[in-house]
């Protein structure tokens, strides 16, 4: 029976793909110690969804509404566990009042934000958000880093991560849907 | 302010008693409080290292509790709001019921009011009933409390009984003198992480 030790040295034997981003950013979740995942589903981190459900050192949080996460995670480092959220663009909006937590309390945050109606949108509704996430994000006091290429991603992450944690600051990684692929709407 | 009574003239609880009563004693119970009258309410029992004073972010408070809860599986989590909070955070019931922290209570004191605004009826003066909805979410224990018995039974309900809890407590629309904490909250949050953690909470 492998011990966890001879599995990551199994692991690290491989070379991580390099476009299997989402691979890359969950090894960099468990690298930071992230503990709690927060997520409004998108299509784009369901793998990253999965994989956060499948590693029993991580409690992954289904929310109801993005907002949900912000304050989830700030209880979360008041007790002493990293966190991470995940959700697509649209979600930014309904975050704005909460992220006044984090700004008025000098909490970490760091946020996974798949990008919709930037590149190739099919759905008119998805314009709105996705062409103000960056500047609402900011806005609001939230530090913004794009990932336009996979090779870039989990570097990307890893960066935020110890920005936010480190320095107490939100930080947000816009995964490019350029990079996610156009959603396939006929099937 | 004279002396705290335990019931008004209409019967129904003071406020500042209820929260008294459920922070006597309280060992390593971690509270948060949300914001508005449950933060004074909260002040005005004693001020704590191991309390987390919202001044804002309306609506979040029971998540705050959730994501502590989660951390800490090992302290009992308090999460003291009001009905105007958590009827704006109403989607939380059923993220926290999803998760069903063991260790985590969420006491609403219902006065029917929103009374920082200048005490509108909110929608429990209508009948709206928060511990149906979060029975019906899936919390194990869900209740109203009117009486002193029940508040007494809260209180050992929220330090052993087995969450998550939510107690939606019948308490006297009054406007009562304001117990300021402070309002500095990152003050505020590196105190409770030295608290819970302990120094220095890196």
């Amino acid at each position: 029976m492998h011990t966890v030790q001879q599995t990551d040295r199994a692991a690290a034997a491989i070379p991580p793909d390099p476009a299997d981003w989402p691979a890359g950013i969950h090894r960099v979740l468990r690298e930071a110690q992230v503990r709690q995942v927060a997520y409004v589903p998108d299509a784009g981190h369901t793998k990253l969804i999965n994989l956060c459900h499948d590693d029993p050192a991580m409690r992954a949080t289904v929310l109801t509404t993005e907002e949900e996460g912000v304050a989830l995670l700030a209880g979360a480092w008041l007790g002493g566990q990293r966190g991470v959220l995940l959700m697509q663009s649209s979600g930014v909006g309904n975050c704005i009042n909460m992220l006044s937590l984090s700004k008025s309390c000098r909490l970490p945050l760091v946020m996974l934000v798949t990008m919709r109606g930037e590149w190739g949108e099919f759905n008119p509704w998805q314009v709105p958000m996705g062409q103000t996430t960056q500047a609402s994000l900011e806005l609001a006091g939230v530090i913004t880093y794009r990932a336009d290429e996979a090779e870039q991603v989990a570097e990307t992450v890893e960066a935020a991560l110890h920005f936010a944690f480190d320095s107490e600051v939100a930080v947000a990684v816009l995964l490019s849907q350029r990079m996610l692929g156009r959603k396939k709407w006929v099937k | 302010m004279g002396q705290v009574t335990m019931q008004t003239e209409r019967n129904l609880l003071d406020r500042r008693w209820v929260v008294k009563v459920l922070l006597s004693d309280r060992r390593d119970l971690l509270v948060v409080t949300g914001l508005g009258a449950p933060t004074y309410d909260c002040a005005a029992a004693g001020d704590h290292p191991g309390n987390f004073y919202l001044w804002g972010a309306m609506g979040g408070g029971a998540m705050v509790g959730l994501g502590l809860a989660l951390a800490q599986p090992d302290r009992r989590v308090v999460v003291i709001t009001g009905d105007g909070e958590q009827l704006m955070g109403l989607g939380a019931l059923a993220t926290i019921a999803a998760q069903r922290p063991d260790n985590l209570a969420i006491v609403v004191l219902d006065n029917e009011r929103y009374g920082e605004t200048g005490m509108q009826r909110t929608h429990t003066a209508h009948g709206v009933d928060l511990a149906g909805i979060a029975r019906a979410a899936g919390f194990p224990d869900a209740r109203i409390v009117r009486g002193e018995d029940e508040v007494h039974a809260l209180a050992t309900a929220v330090r052993q009984g087995r969450g998550p809890l939510l107690a939606d407590v019948k308490v006297s629309p009054e406007d009562l003198p304001r117990v300021l904490p402070s309002r500095d909250g990152a003050y505020i949050k590196t105190r409770f992480r030295e608290h819970v953690l302990g120094q220095p909470a890196a």
